[in-house]
């Protein structure tokens, strides 16, 4: 796989990976807070029913997850975990952030015990806003960033901009 | 040993083993075992350290504040409207709960009541927060015991009662419908129709999970005489809500406090159950719901028309003062303590929170229990992570 890394593949071998890939993403929920329960919509209720788009929500740990959702209020009691969860997910892995909580501090704006931000902890992909986003929200979230992935050159990966719905 | 007989010797080292037997079995090392912060199934962070000895836990100590987010310190700088937002989001299942017992404690201590038609519907969205909440525990017990399935139906028909709650105040569980003095609008063309048959679903819903989780062989052996809480230790712990009506103790702030919400103007039962046990909680759950549906479909019937908010002036200060407000939220008593100095935002609030006080009796309940059981007491008693740590 040097020759991804390197963005040394044939264009139409990567551009098979790339479809793959976007299409077998596995999201390991990181449910923190109300937006946890949009998210839990989003992926376990079949009104929304996530996996129609090829993401499979239910693994069991971080180290077999390509994606991670962060949904919810991040405080700085929490953040260790939160980087030491991103730092066990394999490469290439993925962030969506889910709400203002995790997006900005939201509400708590002002408050002493939450972090302002999940992307002073790690990099973030997507941004879904609202508080909480609707599931129909996170879905054009996640489908936005098959987008990109699908297009995605590995070489250049990390110097675009993040993606911000809405 | 030479000077020892045959037989000494043998019984010397038939000895020697034998001790060493006995101190093989009684050095048991412990084991600490921690559980979360994070699990996929759950909405929150909570961290429990286990002490096993084997399969059996010793001590179990919960480490709260990893949702702490300083909603005391907050409200002393917002005003009373901006509160209202930010309150909807201690216990996120069921919002609406959350703004009633502020708002009544402010409209107390400035001294106006909102008009019957908005205390009718506080009610109506106070019940549908408790149905909107209570069907997602009923999924998640199956889903902690493994029953994957249920949780797929609680997030179904759950929808319909989100969809209800949005069509009147535009948000599916952030709500911020409720103001001092009265309600933001009134209810849309066609609401009360569409609740009933809503309503009615819901009534399914929970036939539908009473056969399919609560009349399961597996899960009534897994959830009956496991965790059992005496009506007196929960008493000593301030348990509240379904948790100590499961354990025997008919109280229930909704027929005992003196709110001016619609409760007393239906006809409804308060449900306990004797046991104490993981199945009572599950049962007296279910049995709410159920009862829930029913006083909202009496309240529909008999909603009193007329104004839906009261004169209030356009500026809100509340009078110097203190007041206490608590009502039955679907976890338990939740209850405002306000201080005001005649500001635009109070001095202090002390905010009780049901699940802080239900997760402080975790280190008496595991103690002595399975590790599996862990997972079903702790579903069983049914906490929300932000409700523990404001």
């Amino acid at each position: 796989m040097g020759l991804i890394e390197r963005g040394k593949l044939p264009k139409p071998l990567s551009h098979l990976l790339g479809l793959s890939r976007s299409y077998s993403l596995w999201v390991y929920q990181w449910g923190l807070a109300c937006c946890a329960i949009e998210m839990g919509a989003c992926f376990g209720s079949p009104r929304y029913d996530v996996m129609r788009l090829g993401v499979i929500p239910f693994p069991v740990s971080p180290r077999q997850a390509d994606l991670v959702v962060v949904s919810g209020t991040v405080t700085d009691k929490l953040a260790p975990a939160l980087r030491r969860l991103y730092e066990q997910m394999p490469e290439p892995k993925y962030v969506i952030s889910m709400g203002s909580c995790a997006n900005s501090g939201g509400p708590y704006w002002d408050s002493y015990s939450v972090t302002k931000g999940v992307d002073q902890i790690i990099p973030v992909d997507v941004y879904v806003p609202g508080c909480p986003p609707r599931p129909e929200a996170l879905l054009e979230g996640i489908v936005m960033l098959q987008q990109r992935i699908r297009d995605e050159d590995m070489a250049e990966r990390w110097k675009g901009d993040p993606i911000v719905v809405g | 040993m030479s000077m020892l007989t045959e037989h000494q010797q043998r019984a010397y080292i038939g000895g020697q083993a034998a001790e060493a037997r006995v101190n093989l079995e009684l050095e048991t090392d412990g084991m600490t075992l921690n559980i979360g912060p994070q699990h996929p199934a759950t909405h929150g962070t909570l961290r429990i350290i286990t002490r096993l000895d084997g399969e059996q836990v010793i001590s179990a100590e919960p480490v709260m504040g990893y949702m702490h987010r300083g909603y005391e310190k907050l409200t002393e700088v917002r005003t009373y409207p901006q509160i209202n937002t930010l309150i909807n989001r201690i216990d996120w299942l069921s919002s609406f709960a959350n703004e009633v017992p502020f708002i009544l404690a402010a409209e107390r201590l400035m001294e106006i009541e909102a008009p019957p038609r908005a205390q009718w519907i506080r009610t109506i969205f106070f019940e549908l927060s408790r149905i909107a909440n209570i069907t997602l525990f009923l999924g998640e017990m199956g889903v902690q015991l493994g029953a994957i399935t249920a949780v797929f139906y609680a997030f179904r028909d759950r929808e319909h009662v989100l969809n209800q709650i949005e069509a009147a105040t535009g948000g599916r569980f952030h709500p911020n419908y409720d103001r001092i003095g009265g309600l933001k609008e009134d209810l849309p063309k066609g609401w009360v129709a569409e609740t009933k048959s809503v309503m009615a679903k819901v009534r399914d819903f929970c036939d539908e999970m009473e056969t399919l989780v609560g009349t399961n062989e597996i899960f009534e052996t897994r959830t009956r005489g496991i965790g059992v809480i005496p009506v007196e230790v929960a008493l000593g712990y301030g348990l509240s809500g379904a948790n100590i009506r499961a354990s025997g103790l008919d109280w229930d702030l909704r027929r005992d406090s003196d709110t001016p919400l619609a409760w007393k103007e239906v006809d409804w039962k308060v449900w306990t159950h004797p046991d104490g046990d993981s199945f009572a909680r599950y049962w007296v759950r279910l049995q709410e719901t159920r009862e829930a549906t029913l006083i909202v479909d009496q309240l529909l019937d008999g909603l009193p028309a007329g104004p839906i908010m009261a004169k209030v002036p356009r500026i809100i200060k509340v009078p110097p003062g203190e007041a206490w407000v608590a009502t039955e939220n679907p976890l338990g008593e939740m209850g405002y303590y306000l201080v005001s100095k005649g500001d635009l935002g109070p001095f202090r609030v002390k905010i009780r929170t049901p699940s802080f006080n239900n997760i402080s009796i975790v280190p008496w309940v595991l103690k002595g229990v399975y590790v599996p059981d862990v997972i079903t007491i702790l579903a069983s008693l049914y906490f929300i992570l932000g409700d523990i740590d404001r």
